[in-house]
């Protein structure tokens, strides 16, 4: 096997932090190697790095093909042909498939477009990947798989010899994947040697040929898929063994607070039925695609089911909007905790107490400091944040510290049923057992909560009870004792 | 191959320009009934030679806005550039060649002004634009005592007149400079955005600024060029004005900057950058211009003429916003 | 939070503008005030000075509270000048109409209603810009393009462009009457600048206009019914224009389709320089208030020294754009 990239010795700093250490990678030509670890273990830098984006400190060493060079840059890394693909996939939603994947005619100085010319390459790249899209028609239309192949086939166009592709399973359901994963090796077999990074361990392990583990900026080592298994992955990614075992509270049967009964919403998911107890922790897991979040968006008043019912203490309920559902005791913590979860900019201050102005208002309206400091005191005691100064912005916390940040802004609503979509992303793993600790409390409190994640793990040894989603129907609802990671990792990728 | 001609057609069929020219037609019928004058020569003739300021604006605003950028300065930039220009060419003498060079490159330069402010100072363009029309204007002003020019140079005042026919006994018609100069306009900017790669990156950069800057695009260098670009059509938009007018008004142009922007929204363009063609602009600055005639040729007072701008305005972006909205929601579900 | 930056000069400055707005403003303004009575002298710190500075800066100082308000939210309000005049003419076409000859209580009753009406227009004109901001998600800077257009374009058709003047005492009073030596349109001023800034700091309503400014899909999320907002935000903008009406037409004692347009630039200008985040989620009205003396105290000085009124407005613009450019100069990411 030749050997298509080398790097040794890669460090990276930005200010105080090390963000890479020492790290000695390579990458075969036409390999399928995956590399893991997980949020600030150093991947995307490590990526960045091999794009040309960023520059590694002086020292180390970087060779393609044997040839070495002291750093990339991004336009020579493509000459090279190295093609990352994000997450965010980076195409340019209001111009043609064609375009996208042609996007590389259009740079290099001052020239006029040859339209044919880039159909013709489209429509080639398109053959070689096994897809036919209408080259005309604009990528907004398409769905998220269909983008995600668009951008493989502009790397494609663009001679890729080593395609790094960042999370590219997060939006595909099963069958996507299959589909991704077919590809995969019809590119390996071209001589395209190709990079999964990835958090998502049993696809990692389906796919590729070596794994390469980071953690803490250094690299724990690369081992051969064959030799590992999903245990020891996670083992080493976290450097923890995990606690194999039921960690919830003793369930005191409680009364059924939340009832859905037949739930359905076109394109979303169908004939959905469960019951939350108070008291409780449910997991619900699942492909992305699967449903889960819109099933958890139509319980908190976002997403209006077209059929079926819900009920909250045996009462039917119709929610129009989230204001409605935190109004009857329903809250949801978003799985973007960026974007969606934190006004990033604001105040610690300003964002706890975002959902309960209107119960802080005293006499006439008016909210006080005091009232405002007093709220911000009392859950930054109950829920352990660390912060040195409430008015500070919220992006300076770190992440889990951010994340309890959420959690106190919809504690504070009083939920009697609380949803939190993968509620341990981005947040170190020494933090994570505090969520955990978190959830737990709020289980004795009486809440039910219903977990949604990605991870199995996650999932069975923090709850009592399991249901598994698959392509927008409830396949699974068991209770935690009752089964194992295994037949959860059968229900899902079934 | 039949096919993709259909599914073109169709997807022609969906789009803004297609509305707007089912708009277009059935005005000019229903004025062209309403009222005589309407679709005759002379009207006509007339009505192109107008536009041609707003319409050549028109196409300036369509790249900055396409860019993912604003700009409301550019009628205190051709302001700029009309007055230098033609003091200079009273002064000293020049021809058609060196009075569009001056007038291009002062248009260019104060493009480029908005383009450092925007970019190097990272000071969102609605402000630079607001802040930079006073700025332009008022040192205009400040220089100049608002004085009018009113003796150009001959030729300049005579314009040209080419491709001349007979079209009845008493009237010939021709191209002008007014007409010239927005069909160049009109050529130029459909070149640069739909043969060039430049213009592609321009589409590209107004649709995904962050993926454009992972590709390498060159954000500043686009920028720049696109401001500058604004510039100088205000710089051949202005000497267009004062060859029509006959004379140099430093104070009559700001101001109407709304028909301007009229023109392009209408066609389609939308402030979230990427979004946008000629042959919408095209359409936006006829269906503006007919509007405007119609109102006159019915009688109406052109008082009443910003008020009817204004709201259609207002319909067509709100037009245009609900028709997004059902097309997200409708992409959503499958 | 980051390390104490380098000790410059330069840094220290661009790092207290950046968070202690307040504390530099009133720096800023001693600063000025030395300045010009250095280069003024006796005729700057007469009482003449003060008073007409005092009379001119209410109705500025309304707009750019309706200004801000947007600015706030993340949008902007282009048409608040328009907003003014037509509501402006509302009132000064239902005064002309009704004043002459009626006495007594319907003499009030006709000031009073019609003040009544030029609210009701400006209100009106809010809604449709909340409503076509907030529910049908047009941009905006499109809109309120839209709306301005739309209300110079109806008041221009109805007056043509003329002027209606000559309104009843009190009417006038309110734009240049005093109470105990303090200008009756500054007490207007105050007594629109302070529910606005405790609405801003003290209410749910205004903490939910930040949050929104910063962020509106997150504010969303959590339950906040960011439509509504928008929209009673936008009707809020467009009725201070309605009062800034009513002082305008009180102090020219007549109404027009175009007066105060160079307003626009200034109002946005005061918010900037009083600490406003042209990306909207922060800003606060105090900020606002000294930036608006700066400006009076700065523009007063170009008249005593007879500055032609373009170039003032030319140096308004330059002054924007380095108070905008501010908090980027000193290397902070911009938000």
């Amino acid at each position: 096997m030749t050997t298509f990239l080398e790097i040794s010795g890669i460090s990276k700093r930005f200010g105080g932090v090390h963000a890479l250490r020492e790290v000695d990678l390579t990458l075969e030509v036409g390999e399928v190697h995956c590399l893991v670890g997980e949020n600030g273990s150093g991947k995307s830098t490590l990526i960045k790095i091999i794009s040309g984006v960023e520059a590694p400190e002086p020292g180390g060493r970087i060779a393609i093909y044997g040839k070495e060079y002291p750093k990339l840059n991004p336009v020579f890394s493509t000459h090279c042909g190295i093609q990352v693909i994000y997450q965010d996939l980076s195409l340019f939603p209001n111009l043609t498939v064609a375009e996208n994947i042609a996007m590389a005619h259009h740079l290099g100085g001052v020239h006029t477009v040859n339209w044919t010319s880039m159909r013709a390459t489209a429509r080639a790249t398109m053959v070689k990947v096994g897809v036919e899209f209408d080259p005309d028609a604009k990528v907004s239309d398409l769905s998220i798989a269909g983008r995600q192949l668009v951008a493989i086939c502009r790397a494609l166009a663009a001679d890729a010899k080593l395609l790094i592709m960042d999370e590219p399973t997060a939006s595909l359901t099963r069958h996507e994947v299959n589909t991704l994963i077919k590809l995969v090796s019809d590119l390996k077999r071209s001589g395209i040697c190709v990079v999964f990074v990835s958090h998502r361990l049993d696809e990692v392990l389906e796919i590729a040929e070596r794994v390469t583990v980071l953690r803490d900026g250094v690299k724990v080592g690369t081992f051969a898929a064959a030799t590992i298994d999903g245990r020891k992955l996670s083992h080493l990614m976290t450097g923890k063994a995990f606690e194999y075992q039921q960690q919830v509270p003793d369930l005191a049967a409680g009364a059924v607070v939340l009832e859905v009964q037949g739930l359905g919403r076109d394109g979303d998911y169908d004939d959905v039925s469960l019951q939350l107890h108070a008291g409780e922790v449910v997991g619900l897991t699942g492909l992305l695609g699967s449903g889960r979040t819109e099933l958890a968006l139509s319980l908190f008043g976002m997403n209006p089911p077209d059929r079926g019912t819900i009920a909250l203490d045996g009462r039917r309920i119709a929610l129009s909007t989230n204001a409605d559902a935190i109004h009857r005791g329903i809250a949801y913590v978003s799985e973007d905790r960026l974007t969606l979860g934190l006004i990033l900019n604001q105040s610690i201050t300003a964002n706890v107490t975002l959902t309960v102005l209107e119960r802080l208002a005293g006499r006439f309206g008016l909210i006080g400091a005091r009232a405002r400091q007093s709220h911000v005191a009392r859950w930054v005691a109950e829920l352990g944040i660390k912060v040195s100064n409430p008015d500070n912005p919220v992006k300076t916390l770190s992440g889990g510290n951010q994340q309890r940040v959420v959690l106190a802004k919809w504690m504070a609503t009083n939920p009697r049923v609380l949803i939190l979509d993968s509620p341990t992303v981005g947040v170190d793993i020494g933090a994570k057992d505090g969520i955990y600790e978190i959830i737990r409390r709020l289980a004795r409190e009486g809440v039910a909560v219903l977990i949604i994640s990605d991870e199995i793990p996650e999932v069975l040894y923090h709850s009592h009870r399991v249901l598994v989603m698959r392509e927008g129907r409830l396949t699974t609802d068991v209770a935690a004792a009752d089964t194992s990671e295994d037949a959860l990792r059968q229900a899902v990728n079934a | 191959m039949p096919e993709s001609r259909l599914a073109s057609f169709g997807r022609f069929r969906r789009s803004h320009e297609f509305w707007l020219l089912i708009v277009i037609l059935a005005l000019c019928a229903g004025l062209g009934v309403a009222n005589s004058q309407f679709l005759t020569m002379q009207n006509l003739f007339d009505l192109l030679t107008s536009y041609a300021f707003v319409g050549i604006l028109a196409l300036g605003l369509l790249v900055v806005l396409i860019a993912g950028g604003i700009d409301i300065s550019f009628t205190a930039t051709a302001s700029v550039a009309q007055y230098v220009t033609l003091s200079v060419a009273n002064a000293y003498g020049a021809n058609w060649i060196s009075v569009f060079a001056i007038a291009i490159g002062i248009g260019g330069a104060l493009g480029a002004l908005n383009a450092i402010f925007v970019q190097k100072l990272r000071i969102p363009s609605i402000i630079v634009s607001v802040a930079t029309l006073n700025i332009f204007y008022g040192l205009l002003i400040f220089f100049t005592g608002g004085k009018y020019i009113y003796s150009l140079p001959d030729w300049f005042a005579t314009g040209i007149f080419w491709f001349e026919f007979d079209w009845s006994k008493d009237t010939s018609y021709g191209v002008n400079l007014q007409i010239l100069a927005l069909a160049v306009s009109f050529l130029v900017t459909w070149l640069l955005l739909n043969r060039t790669n430049i213009g592609r990156q321009i589409y590209a950069m107004g649709g995904n600024v962050d993926a454009a800057q992972r590709l390498g695009f060159h954000i500043f260098g686009l920028n720049v060029l696109v401001y500058c670009y604004m510039g100088v059509m205000a710089g051949i938009a202005s000497l267009v004005q004062a060859q029509l007018a006959q004379s140099v008004a430093p104070t009559v142009l700001v101001g109407k900057e709304l028909d301007v922007v009229a023109a392009v929204v209408l066609g389609g363009a939308s402030l979230m950058g990427g979004v946008g063609t000629v042959f919408g602009t095209f359409l936006g600055l006829a269906l503006l211009a007919i509007l405007q005639n119609g109102i006159i040729l019915l009688g109406v007072s052109s008082y009443w003429s910003p008020f009817f701008v204004g709201l259609v305005i207002l319909i067509s972006v709100s037009a245009t916003a609900w028709s997004q909205r059902e097309r997200r929601t409708r992409s959503a579900r499958p | 939070m980051r390390d104490a930056p380098a000790l410059s000069l330069r840094r220290r400055i661009v790092h207290l503008a950046g968070s202690g707005t307040i504390a530099t403003l009133v720096l800023l303004l001693i600063a000025l005030w030395v300045v010009f009575a250095i280069a003024i002298g006796d005729r700057f710190f007469s009482v003449n000075t003060l008073q007409s500075m005092a009379f001119q800066m209410p109705e500025l100082g309304i707009l750019s509270l309706a200004m801000m308000l947007a600015l706030l939210s993340g949008g902007l309000n282009l048409s608040i000048i328009a907003t003014a005049n037509l509501s402006g003419l509302t009132i000064a076409f239902l005064l002309a109409r009704y004043i002459p000859g009626s006495e007594g209580v319907a003499w009030v009753g006709v000031q009073v209603l019609a003040i009544a009406a030029g609210f009701a227009v400006a209100a009106l004109v809010g809604l449709v810009n909340g409503f076509v901001i907030a529910y049908l998600g047009v941009s905006p800077i499109l809109t309120t393009l839209g709306t301005m257009t739309l209300c110079k374009g109806l008041a221009i058709g109805l007056t043509r462009g003329n002027v209606i003047s000559g309104f009843p005492e009190p009417i006038v009073f309110i734009g240049n009457g005093t109470v105990f030596g303090v200008p009756f349109a500054l007490i207007v001023l105050a007594l629109c600048a302070l529910p606005v800034a405790l609405m801003l700091n003290a209410t749910p309503f205004g903490a939910k206009v930040y949050m929104i400014g910063s962020n509106e899909k997150a504010t969303r999320y959590s339950g906040v019914d960011t439509r509504a907002v928008l929209l009673k935000l936008y009707v809020l903008s467009s009725l201070l224009a309605g009062v800034a009406a009513v002082v305008m037409l009180a102090r020219f004692n007549s109404a027009n389709a175009a007066y105060g347009e160079s307003y626009l630039l200034v109002t946005i200008l005061a918010a900037v320089l009083g600490g406003v985040d042209p990306f909207g989620g922060f800003g606060k009205v105090g900020g606002l208030l000294l930036a608006l003396i700066i400006l009076q105290v700065i523009s007063s000085a170009f008249n005593l020294l007879n500055l032609s009124q373009f170039l003032t407005l030319a140096i308004w613009g330059g002054i924007l754009i380095a108070v905008a450019a501010v908090p980027h100069l000193g290397g902070k990411a911009p938000r």
